[in-house]
């Protein structure tokens, strides 16, 4: 028999995602022989580094555009910023997690290696050209983020949040899988850009039309249940309020993001002749969305539930960049919406972690009266978390949801950023209700929150990135233009 | 093209047939007469010893789950010895690296004490 | 040979199967075996999908399915005796302390 030839491999296109791999495979081990209990803080640090080292390695492949793998991994600009994104966010994760894991009693060393195995997926999203790489982007993902909800074992919302993620997550598992086989099927390839060739090129007929919209339908469910779109929204709320506030915080954006990001592929490379079928449902799953999340967080007195609501509605703004990927403005909203809503959310769990105590659960309204008197700093820093989550200027939310707004309006879907303004005006009710009870009221005897080095690091960064990005946007903007030029088109 | 089946079909119905016919006739004209020794269950005459739905120690679970993963891992090394010769040195290192990876989850589980029989 | 819209056709009807599993059955085992057979119904469509097209591509792809939902049904598992320990039940609706 001839010898089979094994497609060449470029490693360099991949190298963040490699070393973030290969140092959590490393960091698992070390961590098992090397650290002792108790210490496992250390294992925290390392990991943080070997965030740092996967994004350092990413910089000189700015610029780059290729593929690999026989095509089914890609890099180019939009994927390489994207990495950076979702490293930040795993970095700020581990250090909000530092602290927070030995004061609940869960802290293990296995906690610090997960987060990376997560990001990895991330990446994997933002770089896979094909469906059966997304498949594994989105269960690497998924698989870790099951085991870190049901972290906080043996507490029993924990278990019960992972239990409630897994049976929904492997559900639309089955859908994502069923919808690449009758995607296949149709077009006898799961390559995105080869799908997406093959529909252009010849008229499909009925029966491969049909197989086409099928599997496409079905995997835009399995997109809507990671990425939390109404109708497939209602594990959000549970979920986050149930599992450890890291890996909530964590969970909001990297889940949004990565399988957003993925969204963003195979709508714009496979399937955008369909675009006639998939953008009124999506557009319908976007209008939804929003009012679903801000109109549902309006009736939250627990402000992690809130923040969870409030992640829905975020998800559609999100989607607002992603449905106009078309055009330039698309991929740049995205990317630009993505970074802001991670930096505000992130720090906004971050002043949640610093008001929980131990074994009590002050996530309440009422926890957060007169703050400003308590801790003033910290309820400033929520001031501005909660004025760029609403989208007030001058915070990074306003420029952001301001960029989103724009391009859905000029990519030709004006009604949805008409729906967008409307609910952002909704919005701006239920959070700035948490800052009028931080700054209105008078404090009721609660102790004052713990707030440690980590957890510092953690909300100056975000406040000082959200406002920072708010006042002088135009170096964001500029990197985010260029990272979004290679898929355009 | 289905013509071969005909007999298998056939057969298939008799068989259905026949189980429908016996179990509604021993239904309808069996008499019932219950006794506690003929509902007990059926332990090979002996005397019934205990419930018959046991627990079993939650310790399987773990080496149930460890097995799972492992062995459908392994099944990537099937194609593999397949076109082994075909692959080349290549193909050797490329399992090489799949096999470490499984080696640093079989490490760790070792090390954790997950295969440790207490 | 049996024509592909067959199985196409019985793999359609093992994941219907599945999703009525899913969303009616309340014990969590019951739950991950309705998982399985969705899953397991897409590996009989890409099959029957790659041997109409002659190509082992979509047979590459059903191992892959196949090491996903064993590492998410390891995972589910230990969840469960997890949860047990704490609650003694395996049915999903008596495990539902959060509400809002």
């Amino acid at each position: 028999m001839d010898a089979l030839t094994i497609p060449p491999v470029d490693l360099g296109l991949i190298a963040p995602l490699l070393v973030v791999v290969t140092w959590a495979t490393g960091l698992l081990l070390v961590d098992t022989f090397f650290i002792p209990v108790g210490r496992k803080k250390l294992t925290g640090y390392l990991a943080i580094a070997g965030l740092v080292v996967a994004g350092l390695v990413g910089l000189p492949l700015w610029g780059v555009s290729g593929s690999t793998f026989g095509g089914m991994v890609r890099l180019d600009p939009f994927a390489l910023t994207l990495t950076w994104v979702f490293l930040l966010i795993g970095i700020l994760s581990i250090t909000m997690s530092l602290d927070y894991l030995p004061r609940q009693d869960i802290e293990q060393g296995e906690y610090y290696p997960l987060i990376m195995f997560a990001v990895s997926g991330m990446i994997l999203l933002a770089q896979g050209a094909d469906l059966i790489v997304l498949f594994l982007g989105i269960e690497t993902l998924s698989i870790t983020l099951y085991i870190l909800t049901g972290f906080a074992y043996p507490r029993l919302t924990s278990e019960e949040a992972a239990m409630k993620y897994l049976v929904l997550g492997a559900f639309a598992a089955g859908f994502f899988v069923y919808g690449i086989a009758l995607i296949f099927g149709a077009t006898g390839s799961t390559r995105l850009s080869e799908i997406g060739a093959y529909a252009a090129d010849r008229d499909l007929g009925d029966t491969n039309l049909t197989l086409l919209l099928g599997g496409a339908a079905m995997v835009l469910i399995a997109f809507s249940f990671k990425a939390a779109l109404a109708p497939f929204h209602m594990w959000i709320p549970d979920v986050y309020q149930g599992s450890p506030t890291p890996v909530a915080a964590f969970m909001s954006v990297g889940t949004k993001g990565g399988a957003l990001a993925a969204l963003v592929r195979l709508l714009f490379e496979a399937l955008p002749t369909l675009n006639a079928y998939w953008l009124p449902v999506l557009a319908g799953l976007t209008a939804l969305t929003m009012v679903v999340g801000n109109l549902g967080a309006i009736a939250q007195m627990d402000v992690k539930r809130m923040l969870a609501y409030s992640s829905i509605g975020h998800a559609g703004y999100v989607m607002l960049g992603v449905m106009v990927a078309g055009e330039q403005r698309g991929p740049e909203a995205f990317i630009f919406y993505i970074l802001v809503y991670a930096l505000s959310n992130l720090g906004a769990f971050a002043v949640l972690i610093a008001l929980e105590h131990q074994g009590e659960e002050a996530w309440q309204l009422d926890d957060f009266a007169g703050l400003y008197q308590r801790q003033p700093l910290l309820a400033v820093a929520m001031a501005i978390f909660m004025f760029s989550l609403a989208g007030v200027p001058p915070t990074a939310g306003f420029m952001a949801k301001f960029y989103a707004l724009t391009a859905a309006w000029e990519g030709g879907l004006p009604w949805l950023a008409l729906v967008g303004v409307l609910t952002s005006a909704i919005a701006a009710f239920f959070y700035l209700r948490v800052i009028i009870r931080m700054f209105m009221t008078e404090p009721e005897g609660e102790p004052a929150p713990e707030l440690n080095r980590g957890l510092t690091i953690d909300i100056v960064v975000a406040a000082a990135g959200t406002i920072i990005i708010g006042l002088i946007p135009a170096p964001i903007f500029a990197l985010v233009e260029r990272s979004a030029v290679a898929l355009g088109g | 093209m289905l013509e071969p089946y005909v007999p298998v079909l056939i057969l298939f119905l008799i068989a259905v047939f026949i189980a429908v016919f016996v179990i509604t006739l021993s239904a309808l004209l069996g008499p019932r007469r219950s006794t506690p020794r003929k509902l007990a269950p059926y332990e090979s005459g002996m005397d019934p010893v205990g419930p018959a739905i046991r627990r079993i120690p939650v310790k399987f679970y773990v080496v149930a789950m460890l097995f799972i993963v492992f062995d459908i891992e392994v099944v990537f090394f099937y194609p593999f010895a397949l076109v082994f010769r075909q692959l080349g040195p290549a193909g050797l290192v490329i399992m090489g690296v799949f096999f470490v990876v499984l080696l640093v989850g079989f490490i760790y589980e070792w090390k954790k004490g997950a295969l440790r029989w207490e | 040979m049996v024509p592909t819209s067959y199985y196409v056709l019985l793999s359609a009807i093992l994941f219907t199967i599945g999703v009525l599993g899913v969303l009616l059955r309340r014990n969590a085992i019951v739950i991950f075996m309705a998982v399985e057979l969705m899953l397991n119904a897409a590996n009989l469509a890409l099959v029957a999908f790659a041997r109409e097209r002659l190509g082992v591509e979509a047979q590459v792809i059903v191992f892959f399915v196949i090491t996903v939902a064993a590492a998410e049904v390891a995972v589910g598992l230990a969840l469960l005796v997890a949860i047990f320990r704490t609650k003694r039940t395996a049915d999903v609706d008596e495990v539902s302390t959060l509400k809002g």
